[in-house]
């Protein structure tokens, strides 16, 4: 019940804007860590949709999880001005560190290319990255 | 004492906020300002005191570059030396006046004037610094005028298409009345890009008139700025500022709108089709999003930078614009030094710079010191030039005439330990990652591209079940197919994609790919085949 009211908000917020599918599910990405098979079903029946075109939605874009990431996210720019920086390498280097820690997930650009390689946890960015500073911040989470 | 750190992204993410908190402790009684970044990021987190500069400031130099200050400031004809001879390599974080800096004094800002120099969400700093000077313009010459200023200052498309921005807002004032919308394109998923982040961020009230000043030509009255979700600083300044000036733009509404990570919707019709809340696939063109856009409605879709442009052409005239660049490419581009180079940043200039003065004279090289290997010029579609390259002009023409596009301005330097083929792979890689699936030859010949270098890179292959067959009469039995085969069959790929797709995505991922096999033969070859 709790789940259904905060997602009831959710769309109330949003339920008079043009177009009001995107908002509604970053909120909804945001809030719970994922839009799962119920919150789909909730969010079709209020804005008159069929199920499939918000799983069609939903599937589409890279930020929208099927189910919570068990372990915090830790995004690592993997294009090209990173790769040109050594961002490759550091991704090697730490996969092994970072195992149980965190999960890794490569992101294409995080719009601070001269400074690389970076990574972003949650909204916190972070720039001139090396090993034994990724480490610090994976120990960290 | 006034003290200047920026709060752009890319300053905190080097340290900023840790650097001003500690100045704050350190000198309680002075005003500390956090503005807009210069874009000179190798020196970030970069201290402006009294107009003083001194970068890259870590927590621990703090100390060091005050007392360096006090010295300054206290004589100027002796050279100082710190006392601190632990700190004695702090002197060479001291830039001298960042203003009179030879990265910015290069500069020719017009769209980044206030770079540096204001609060991002200070009112009173953007009209202090010629700000809203457009709109009032725009207000009193009407709408025909300000279409017809815009068209004469030559404006193109700063996204990547450089399609004239006066023809753009013709088309939508001209397309009937009722429900018209301006829509900011600020989905900036180029890697090595990062002007429209810096812009949003740091003068979020230039965008904001820029686009009032489009709605008013083409008689809109609702705009909305589509930002990807990996810039929520941008996000929080943008949502700030149209809050803070609504009542200055009214009854011109302006909306955020956040993207989830796809980077198909930076294209302009997937981009209408996201903000609708679908699947952010794209279509065919026409119908012209100017006639039918978002929601079936007439709508002009311009880039960040192109709107940014449009408040000084309006306050300075056409002809100031215009008087900057070369050829068809009028006015100054924002073009952004990225990857493997020693001096990064932002370079706002007008058309015809060199490709290798940007690079060699600006930029400095590479930050490794190694030679420069390639240079990736207009994001993960735009081609690798080889140093040979570096006289071209850096104009929409001229590249095209090289095989090559600059797309939204960015820069992305390679050392020469880049291996080419990896960077071709790469490029087929994100364009299937990021294939909106739609159409064939993006969808399905991205994969292909993938699995062909990889068999350039073991050297070609054998014949396969099928081919062997004896009932497989023109297929090869004795000798594998080589390396030489394998690149006429990307060539012909590439050249099937660059043809059939739909979109730039599909359309254009052979550019890196094709210019990378043409100027580095030798990295696509990699070892013979041996059955």
């Amino acid at each position: 019940m709790e789940f259904d009211k905060r997602l009831d908000d959710i769309i109330a917020v949003h339920a008079g804007r043009e177009g009001p599918l995107l908002p509604i599910l970053n909120d909804v990405q945001a809030e719970f860590g994922c839009i799962d098979e119920a919150a789909k079903r909730q969010i079709a029946h209020a804005l008159n949709l069929s199920r499939a075109e918000v799983h069609g939605v939903v599937s589409f874009y890279h930020d929208f999880k099927a189910q919570p990431s068990p372990l915090p996210v830790l995004k690592l720019c993997a294009a090209e001005a990173c790769q040109a920086r050594g961002g490759q390498a550091l991704a090697d280097d730490i996969a092994a560190v970072a195992q149980g820690k965190c999960v890794i997930e490569p992101v294409y650009c995080l719009g601070l290319c001269s400074v690389g390689p970076n990574a972003m946890i949650a909204h916190d960015v972070h720039a001139r990255l090396d090993a034994p500073r990724l480490n610090a911040l994976i120990e960290a989470l | 004492m006034q003290i200047r750190v920026s709060d752009d992204a890319l300053a905190i993410a080097c340290g900023a906020d840790r650097v001003a908190d500690a100045l704050a402790k350190a000198v309680p009684d002075a005003d500390i300002m956090r503005v807009s970044s210069w874009g000179m990021h190798w020196l970030e987190p970069l201290v402006e005191m009294d107009g003083l500069g001194y970068g890259p400031v870590a927590v621990d130099d703090v100390n060091a570059i005050l007392r360096h200050f006090h010295q300054q400031s206290n004589s100027t004809d002796t050279i100082n030396q710190l006392e601190d001879k632990n700190h004695s390599d702090r002197d060479t974080l001291f830039i001298g006046p960042v203003a009179e800096h030879p990265f910015i004094a290069r500069q020719q800002r017009l769209t980044f004037a206030r770079a540096g120099k204001t609060r991002p969400l200070s009112l009173d700093d953007y009209a202090a610094s010629d700000g809203w000077t457009g709109l009032d313009a725009a207000h009193k010459i009407g709408s025909d005028a300000i279409i017809e200023t815009v068209t004469q200052s030559g404006l193109r498309g700063r996204g990547g298409a450089g399609f004239p921005a006066g023809i753009k807002w013709k088309t939508v004032a001209q397309a009937g009345s009722g429900q018209k919308y301006i829509v900011c394109n600020a989905d900036e998923g180029d890697s090595g890009t990062f002007a429209d982040r810096m812009l949003m961020e740091g003068d979020p009230y230039c965008l904001i008139e820029g686009m009032a000043i489009a709605a008013l030509a083409v008689g809109a009255d609702k705009g909305y700025i589509y930002i990807r979700s990996e810039y929520p600083h941008a996000i929080a300044k943008l949502n700030a500022a149209i809050k803070l000036s609504a009542h200055l733009v009214a009854p011109f509404i302006v909306e955020v709108r956040v993207g989830a990570g796809a980077y198909v919707c930076g294209e302009e019709t997937s981009l209408l089709i996201s903000l609708e809340g679908k699947r952010g696939e794209v279509r065919a063109k026409p119908p012209l999003p100017a006639l039918e856009g978002l929601f079936g409605r007439p709508t002009v879709v311009n880039n960040v930078l192109t709107l940014a442009a449009v408040p000084y052409i309006l306050a300075h005239g056409a002809s100031a614009y215009a008087d900057y660049g070369m050829g068809r490419s009028r006015g100054t581009m924002p073009i952004q030094l990225a990857g493997n180079i020693k001096h990064g940043g932002l370079f706002e200039t007008a058309f015809g710079i060199t490709l290798g003065e940007l690079v060699n004279d600006i930029g400095g090289g590479t930050a490794s010191g190694s030679p420069v290997k390639a240079v990736q010029v207009g994001g993960p579609l735009g081609a690798y030039h080889p140093p040979s390259d570096f006289h071209l002009p850096f104009d929409y023409e001229a590249f095209s005439a090289a095989d090559g596009l600059i797309g939204h301005g960015g820069l992305v330097v390679f050392d020469d330990s880049a291996d080419m083929l990896k960077q071709a792979r790469f490029a087929m890689e994100f364009c299937a990652v990021e294939s909106c699936g739609k159409c064939t030859p993006c969808r399905l010949g991205s994969v292909r591209g993938m699995e062909v270098l990889d068999r350039i890179k073991a050297g070609g292959r054998g014949g396969d079940s099928v081919e062997n067959l004896p009932q497989m009469h023109n297929a090869p039995k004795d000798k594998a197919r080589s390396t030489g085969d394998e690149l006429a069959l990307i060539a012909d790929l590439c050249e099937t994609m660059k043809f059939g797709s739909l979109c730039a995505l599909g359309g254009f991922t052979p550019y890196p790919v094709m210019s990378a096999i043409k100027h580095w033969p030798k990295d696509f070859t990699a070892r013979e085949f041996t059955a």
